[in-house]
């Protein structure tokens, strides 16, 4: 092993390189550091890079290993989406509000993977607050997409999936509230895996619709999905929402035959609006399934156009209410010069959130206001219920539910930014299992002109290990997991 | 239960024509409800792209809702009580550290009483 391919090792074959000894966690940091300084300038995939804080927790890993000790993850690289708090980095979610926020504390993803001995390498550029769906709305500005610098990367955990995908970090921290982790790992051919709703802790996962949001991870297999789940899940005393489950070992579980797997697909999925080439490169991906032993039928839920609709009134009325905290008092931004306390709330809010941010504030306060309460929140929620209903009828019948994650492959860089409701439309396939709070994984599922195809696979409450199947056999079978874009191998 | 009608499948992807919008006056209070300061040169798009988020998902209006629960929880779990003891640290001096302005301990803000 050279140090020049070091960069296109996965988590797994990482700690086995190290292990024996093939080279040291601070080489492999070195070499990601110097790819990114490299690189970043063309894709703008990260805020903050950490790179003194990489080499010294490098050779703590490698001091660690020598030692005979150190965790499942020693010496292995993450970048996280700077969503997450980190304490003593900035951290800044995307926004002018917290450009200058230092957090005093790390968040539970965080310290989970920091204490299995990860070495964290920098934070990743995303949609201001997580509210988009193409890493445009950032303050720092948009991500290029590897395969195509013309194109966005999705969003919004944008620049984790850019990252991951240009090899400048083997695995990524995300989030996801309606497709923000699925979405760009599938218009950038990585992996990205959304648990179930509670499986993982949002303590010090900056909040954006605290029912919907959940903590996932970007990988380029999905052996290393599965490995970092099993670090990051479980219960949190710190996130009361986060669900007392026992967590499985879902590398070690994870099986290559789908025999006996029960596939459902959404006749709905394939109808208008799924790009032609994408349809055909799932259909293809679903008759893979289908030879590795699963048995794939047509499932119905009958509620699913209503999906998106929904999610943008339960989303942004949740990001008014969580987003009050930004008011220039305790952290972040405050406007200067205001007349009286009033003036200076709207005017650092005014000034410190962007226009995507602003808008999503006043849907979620009018759609909580007198007189409209009932007609959209309280609406929305009973809707909520009838498609989380769909879905607990669908697995009865199926294991999985397969289909395209997306409807098209990556888009050029503002061909969606004057119009709110197409980029909402987006996540048209990824936002139910945010709304029924089921786990979901994309992984890369062929190509269109040279673009990356995901295929999304949904799974029940606490399914994971279902999904993981799948996704692995799947990934095992075909050859798109290995891809690597041009100019950045 | 099915909230609506076979025929109305698809139409998420299709152009539609507003039913409903916001007005200027509506846009100014919900802006004042949620403590914004939106720029004038902004105002007239904000009031556009408001009016277009609204009439989207004012389609849930024809949804079939009737005898169903709005969901409280995607688990239905109930939030878990932990004892009342102290686990937390005081952090003032370095929380404080990200504020604008303080002073004693306690956070500065522009005069509230003449």
């Amino acid at each position: 092993m050279t140090a020049t391919e070091l960069h296109q090792l996965t988590l797994t074959e990482i700690a086995a390189g190290l292990a024996n000894g093939d080279f040291s966690s601070v080489e492999l940091a070195q070499c990601l550091l110097e790819r990114i300084e490299r690189f970043d300038e063309s894709l703008n995939a990260f805020i903050t890079v950490t790179g003194d804080d990489a080499i010294s927790a490098a050779k703590e890993a490698d001091a660690a290993r020598a030692a005979g000790s150190g965790g499942v993850l020693n010496g292995l690289p993450i970048a996280h989406k700077d969503i997450f708090c980190t304490r003593g980095v900035r951290t800044s979610c995307g926004s002018r509000m917290l450009d200058n926020f230092v957090s005093p504390y790390d968040a539970t993803v965080v310290t989970r993977l920091a204490d299995a001995g990860a070495v964290m390498v920098g934070k990743t550029n995303m949609d201001e607050f997580a509210m988009g769906s193409s890493n445009e709305t950032s303050f720092y500005g948009p991500v290029r997409n590897p395969w195509d610098l013309d194109r966005s990367p999705g969003g919004s955990s944008g620049g984790s999936a850019a990252a991951v995908a240009a090899r400048l970090a083997p695995a990524a921290t995300g989030t996801d509230t309606g497709g923000s982790i699925r979405q760009p790992a599938a218009l950038t051919n990585t992996v990205g895996l959304k648990p179930t709703y509670g499986r993982v802790s949002r303590y010090g996962m900056i909040a954006f619709a605290s029912s919907l949001d959940q903590a996932g991870v970007i990988t380029r297999s999905t052996a290393d999905a599965a490995l970092l789940l099993g670090v990051i899940a479980g219960i949190d005393d710190r996130d009361s929402t986060s669900a007392d489950y026992p967590v499985p070992d879902y590398l070690g579980s994870l099986r290559e035959s789908l025999d006996g797997v029960r596939i459902g697909v959404v006749r709905q999925h394939f109808d208008e609006g799924l790009d032609e080439s994408c349809a055909a490169a799932i259909r293809d991906a679903l008759r893979v399934l289908e030879s590795l032993g699963a048995r794939v039928t047509e499932v119905d839920l009958p509620n699913l156009d209503l999906s998106v609709p929904t999610y943008y009134v339960v989303a942004p009325a949740e990001c008014s209410s969580n987003l009050s905290r930004f008011d220039g008092v305790r952290f972040g931004y405050r406007a200067g010069d205001a007349d009286d306390v009033l003036d200076m709330y709207c005017r650092t809010r005014g000034e410190g959130f962007g226009d995507e941010v602003k808008r999503r504030i006043m849907t979620g306060t009018y759609v909580l206001s007198a007189g409209y309460y009932d007609a959209y929140y309280l609406k929305a929620q009973q809707v909520r219920q009838l498609i989380a209903d769909d879905f607990r009828r669908a697995f009865e019948e199926v294991d999985v539910i397969a289909g395209p994650t997306s409807p098209t492959p990556a888009f050029e860089l503002g061909a969606k930014t004057d119009d709110p409701i197409t980029m909402y439309l987006n996540d048209i396939y990824t936002i139910g299992a945010n709304l029924a709070g089921l786990p979901a994984i994309s992984v890369p599922g062929g190509f269109v002109a040279e673009l990356p195809v995901g295929l999304h696979l949904v799974g029940p409450h606490f399914g994971e290990q279902a999904i993981l199947d799948c996704a692995y056999a799947y990934e095992r079978q075909t050859s798109w997991a290995t891809r690597s874009p041009e100019g950045y191998r | 239960m099915n909230a609506r009608s076979a025929e109305r499948t698809n139409s998420l992807l299709l152009p539609r024509k507003l039913t409903v919008s916001l007005d200027t006056d509506q846009v100014r209070h919900i802006a004042m409800l949620a403590r914004l300061k939106l720029a004038d040169e902004d105002f007239a798009d904000t009031v556009d792209k408001l009016s277009r988020i609204v009439d989207f998902v004012d389609q849930l209006s024809q949804a079939a809702t009737d005898d169903v629960m709005p969901m409280a929880h995607p688990l239905k779990m109930s939030q878990r009580l932990r004892p009342d003891r102290v686990t937390e640290t005081n952090d003032r001096d370095e929380i404080q550290k990200n504020a604008a302005a303080v002073a004693d301990g306690m956070y500065l803000v522009p005069k509230v009483i003449e």
